[in-house]
């Protein structure tokens, strides 16, 4: 008997009911609007996302490597579950959050990745993204982990997560913390904001084409530093450095 | 006394450097070296707070005079805590002023973001007073909201205030390659739309998030000469021509009137009478806006303009790059950053590069006479220098 392969390994998922796109005003004064997108424009952000694989700078590269990974299983269909919620700024992609639904009762957040910094861009997007899970899938809790110091304060100290370290996150198995609903409520009027609905021209450019994001983060100036001050402790390449600058002058 | 020029400048990029602490002090030297066209000096002095506690290492200028081949100049390092900068460029002035040196480099430097943002708070905390202050968990932000409070009711200065003088230096950090924050920000973002509550939060009521300068590591040098090397050397003529520095109680409350500031007002007045100049003759300033009130301060108690006025000056451009008196068209401790032992030298790396007509898209036209002002703790050591254009 011919079986159809594909019918056993792509997951059954169930239906969610959709994230309605917000907007809000940055402290830049531009508008950014968080959307949900579907499968169909997955491929449209992934080359975006792939120089920040080689952004060995407040853990860019992994948390780059393993949402590209979650975002192509999800356009190929081999996770169970899964959003993600497109931010842009004037077109462009200025962040990317996803996370699936475990339960009815239980969401995983997986990833915030923030394209655009210094704007709390991330935080707007992972504010909307436990918007999602608790006020519109209805989630009780949302387990949560942090890959970066930066993602620690953002979640873990500001929205006071509870522990919840007897359950393995299913990123790289270590211990979960949990957004409750309770504590989403307390933090809602200081850290959760957006607009419904979205101006429809603003909403028409976002939609109308993921731009790529005109000012992302960059690998460090100098990538060896640290190993060469390990393996020149008396600044020998510096001093060539120098004697090579050695009476060349800008105004001669 | 002989009279003291700037023939180099050198400056990193203010940002989070992953460099060892001794480079960031020897990258900017160099390019002062290279920018003066000279390759040795008689003394070395850097600029720092924090090497022993942050980065764990001590002598500092041991350390840089030998990552610069200078060996065997003079080096000393020279804390003053966040008036480190323009202290060490005031130790470089006398030696070259009283004829002992004829060649000076003056170099700041400071490595902040090795550490946390909690233990850096606690760092910069520790210039407080020890046991009328720190003891307490009183912080530079706490003090400053305090000052802010009082200000705000004796003169009717406004978070909104605040927010220009934010809004004015972070965008003129748009304009300067080297500062930290390169991000514009407008009232409507930070101060009027719903969200502004949670793009800039309160972060030591009245003060907000951008009321606040970041937390930066970066460096800074100097090329500090004589009369009789500087007319050998093709750079424009940039004379050091006024110094004053003042000090003023270490603990806050014990001062007569806490939203004074004395020690301001003091060391400006030497630095103008030194130079024989008057505020009045001031075409370009750097102010020590660590908290956006005290651009707004400083540029009264320093003479500008009147006091209690600084934020009218403020409502009307005047302080803008194109006003009657542009203050930190750099972007200032508050856009461009603040590496707190090398501010007050960058503070006149900035004013050197207005003078000589190279700051690009931020100069100011015409600019001859330049004031930085450097400060100390909470205004308890302030140094104050004026700078001119002779040629």
């Amino acid at each position: 008997m011919a079986v159809d392969l594909e019918k056993i390994l792509r997951p059954v998922d169930h239906p969610l009911k959709p994230f309605e796109a917000k907007y809000m005003t940055l402290a830049s004064g531009e508008h950014m609007v968080i959307r949900q997108i579907d499968r169909d424009e997955i491929p449209d952000i992934l080359p975006y996302l792939e120089p920040l694989l080689h952004v060995e700078r407040d853990y860019y590269d992994v948390v780059c490597a393993r949402i590209y990974s979650e975002l192509l299983a999800h356009y190929r269909c081999r996770a169970q579950d899964e959003y993600v919620l497109a931010v842009q700024i004037d077109g462009e992609l200025a962040a990317v959050v996803n996370g699936r639904q475990v339960s009815p009762d239980l969401g995983m957040s997986l990833h915030t990745i923030a394209l655009r910094r210094g704007l709390r861009v991330g935080a707007h997007a992972f504010a909307a993204k436990m918007e999602y899970h608790i006020d519109i899938l209805g989630h009780q809790e949302v387990l949560i982990v942090a890959e970066s110091p930066i993602g620690f304060r953002r979640w873990m100290i500001e929205y006071q997560l509870e522990k919840r370290f007897e359950t393995a996150h299913e990123l790289g198995g270590v211990p979960s913390w949990a957004l409750t609903k309770d504590l989403f409520d307390r933090a809602r009027s200081t850290l959760v904001v957006g607009r419904r609905p979205v101006p429809p021209e603003i909403l028409a450019k976002a939609e109308a084409k993921i731009l790529p994001p005109s000012d992302p983060p960059t690998p460090p100036a100098d990538l060896l530093a640290a190993t060469r001050s390990m393996y020149d402790p008396t600044a020998t390449a510096l001093i060539a450095q120098r004697n090579a600058l050695g009476g060349e002058t800008d105004h001669a | 006394m002989r009279n003291v020029y700037v023939v180099g400048i050198g400056i990193t990029t203010f940002t989070r450097l992953e460099y060892p602490l001794s480079e960031i002090a020897a990258y900017p030297s160099m390019m002062a070296l290279k920018d003066a066209g000279i390759s040795d000096v008689d003394h070395l002095y850097v600029a720092n707070m924090g090497s022993a506690r942050v980065n764990h290492q001590t002598a500092l200028a041991s350390a840089v005079v030998d990552s610069l081949s200078l060996t065997p100049a003079g080096a000393a390092v020279v804390e003053n805590g966040p008036a480190s900068g323009a202290s060490a460029i005031k130790a470089g002035f006398a030696a070259v002023a009283s004829g002992m040196h004829d060649v000076v480099l003056v170099s700041g430097a400071e490595r902040m973001r090795e550490v946390n943002n909690l233990e850096a708070t606690d760092f910069i905390a520790t210039l407080t007073h020890p046991l009328a202050e720190y003891i307490y968990g009183v912080t530079l932000p706490a003090h400053a909201a305090m000052f802010t409070r009082l200000y705000m009711e004796k003169y009717g200065v406004t978070e909104r205030h605040l927010a220009m003088v934010a809004v004015k230096n972070q965008n003129n950090a748009m304009l300067n390659e080297f500062a930290h924050l390169h991000q514009p920000i407008t009232l409507e973002g930070i101060l009027e739309s719903p969200e502004a509550m949670t793009n800039n939060p309160y972060v030591a009521e009245p003060l907000r998030f951008f009321d606040a300068c970041p937390v930066s590591d970066g460096g800074a040098a100097v090329i500090l000469v004589s009369e009789e090397v500087a007319r050998t050397i093709d750079r424009p003529l940039i004379r050091l021509a006024g110094i004053g520095q003042a000090t003023d109680t270490h603990a806050v409350h014990e001062r007569a009137e806490p939203t004074d500031l004395l020690a301001v007002r003091r060391a400006a007045a030497l630095s103008f009478e030194m130079a024989g100049k008057t505020p009045q003759d001031v075409d370009v300033a750097e102010l020590h806006d660590a908290f956006t009130i005290l651009e707004i301060v400083e540029s009264e108690e320093v003479g500008f303009f009147p006091k209690g006025e600084g934020h009218i000056a403020l409502e009307k451009g005047e302080t803008a790059i194109g006003g009657s008196l542009p203050i930190n068209p750099s972007g200032g401790l508050k856009g461009k950053g603040h590496p707190v032992g090398a501010t007050g030298v960058a503070q006149a790396h900035e004013i050197v590069t207005q003078l000589r007509g190279e700051a690009g898209e931020r100069q100011v036209d015409g600019a001859r006479v330049g004031f930085t002002c450097n400060f100390g703790g909470f205004g308890n050591n302030v140094v104050c220098l004026t700078f001119v254009r002779e040629d």
